[in-house]
């Protein structure tokens, strides 16, 4: 069963937050190491260390919010992105307010 | 009996709370709290004592912030603020409001959720999305908000609130199903046949007289009215006014014919206070007549508007009145409206205030 990938463990990945997130979540810190096999997963995985994170960053459509960008391999990600081995997910505010 | 007084003002960048003994002379400010997050509307919950605001940030959306402690530490949560996956999501919270053990939350896109468990988790009331007008509710200049909460005083399952622009609902099952009540109140923005819609009226605020569930009042895009059970007709109290536009109402603590409004100059006309002199107006006959309260506010040059829920009154003899305007400022009066003073100036555009009576 070479492509599927539910029958193997994720891979160690490491997740960096932005400051006006990890300002919201008690506890919380700008690197974080989790295992994910995808963005959605590691999402989900901050999610289970600071319930309420995935709300911050993902709307009900369910995708990452309009102005928060996620970086994979320095390239803009979605919920479905997959990570490989080591992969380094950035989460970004991006422009907004006034 | 209440030994201090908070005053609750949500801005664009974050929550303020001004507190003062019950002589309410000298106001002693903290803030921003809420990560500087734009605060819609910021309520003070008389049984619990705890200070809610609910908001939205441009880069993380929607929440309801608590505060058990008078604002020296807040939490947020978000859990279940949401519509079924698929539909537009819910960018910010526009108005919370305690009712009895529960909590409401109106938002936009216009819907309404409740928690029952102090704001740490939401249900959707889907009744109120389910109504056959939904498909033709359309945003006013804030968006399509749900922004005023009246729950009945002493029936839990009666709860109105106001949509701009949808107009006035009633439920009388828990939110189960709803009625629009807008009868007599006017859309000037459509055909003179359709003037008088079942619903889609622009209501701007939406207050219960204090000692009755049947009097209500609104400040409408479209007039000033009165209603004598429970919405099911409105009657236009804007004769006297200097305008037919303006967004706040408040409703004197405990009498029920006298009504505080800050009228506007017209929704094309800049939308600050006629003449550029502040007023506010006061009725003490349920509307029949009008007074202008004008003794220590600008009396030139103000070019200001005051938001839908940025005037309050306190529950103290005699009634403190509040309002802060879209430059920042916070006027007081604690002689029912009579004088005034500026309490806070230089803050950020002021979204909402509201009181809170505490016991030390």
């Amino acid at each position: 069963m070479p492509n599927d990938r539910s029958s193997l463990p994720s891979p160690p990945v490491v997740v960096t937050l932005p400051p006006a997130l990890v300002r919201l979540f008690p506890g919380c810190v700008r690197r974080v190491e989790l295992s994910a096999a995808t963005v959605g997963e590691a999402i989900d995985a901050l999610d289970s260390r600071w319930p309420g994170m995935r709300d911050r960053i993902c709307d009900s459509t369910p995708r990452i919010r309009r102005h928060v960008n996620v970086f994979v391999a320095g390239k803009r990600a979605s919920l479905e992105t997959p990570l490989a081995l080591g992969a380094e997910v950035i989460v970004m505010t991006a422009i907004s307010g006034g | 009996m209440a030994k201090k007084v908070l005053i609750l003002v949500g801005t664009r960048k974050g929550a303020f709370i001004l507190e003062s003994d019950t002589q309410r002379n000298s106001w002693q400010l903290r803030g921003p709290f809420c990560e500087t997050w734009p605060m819609n509307h910021v309520v003070g919950d008389p049984v619990s004592g705890a200070i809610y605001g609910g908001g939205g940030n441009a880069w993380f959306g929607p929440a309801v912030w608590k505060s058990a402690d008078r604002g020296a530490s807040w939490t947020h949560s978000s859990e279940g603020l949401a519509y079924p996956a698929g539909e537009e999501p819910i960018k910010a919270v526009w108005s919370v409001a305690p009712a009895g053990r529960s909590l409401y939350a109106g938002v936009e896109p216009a819907g309404l959720f409740r928690s029952d468990d102090g704001g740490q988790s939401w249900r959707h009331i889907a009744g109120l999305r389910d109504h056959p007008s939904r498909p033709n509710w359309q945003p006013g200049g804030g968006g399509l908000i749900l922004h005023s909460l009246v729950p009945h005083p002493n029936d839990a399952r009666q709860l109105w609130v106001a949509i701009s622009t949808a107009g006035v609902f009633h439920t009388a099952d828990g939110g189960e199903t709803w009625e629009a009540r807008n009868r007599g109140t006017r859309a000037d923005y459509l055909p003179e046949e359709q003037r008088y819609p079942e619903y889609g009226q622009c209501v701007h605020c939406l207050v219960m007289a204090p000692g009755t569930s049947d009097r209500l009042y609104q400040q409408n895009h479209c007039g000033m009215y009165r209603s004598e059970d429970g919405g099911r007709h409105w009657g236009s109290i804007e004769a006297g006014l200097p305008s037919t536009f303006g967004f706040p109402a408040a409703v004197h603590p405990r009498d029920p014919a006298t009504l505080y409004l800050l009228p506007l100059n017209g929704d094309t006309a800049g939308r600050y206070v006629p003449d550029a002199r502040a007023a506010v107006w006061r009725t003490r006959d349920g509307g029949d007549s009008w007074e202008a309260l004008r003794q220590g506010l600008p009396q030139k040059n103000a070019f200001f508007g005051v938001l839908r829920q940025a005037m309050a009154t306190d529950r103290l003899a005699p009634a403190g009145v509040y309002f802060g305007t879209s430059t920042g400022t916070l006027f007081a009066s604690a002689d029912e409206g009579d004088s005034w003073n500026c309490i806070a100036q230089h803050l950020p555009a002021i979204l909402s205030v509201e009181t809170l009576a505490v016991e030390a």
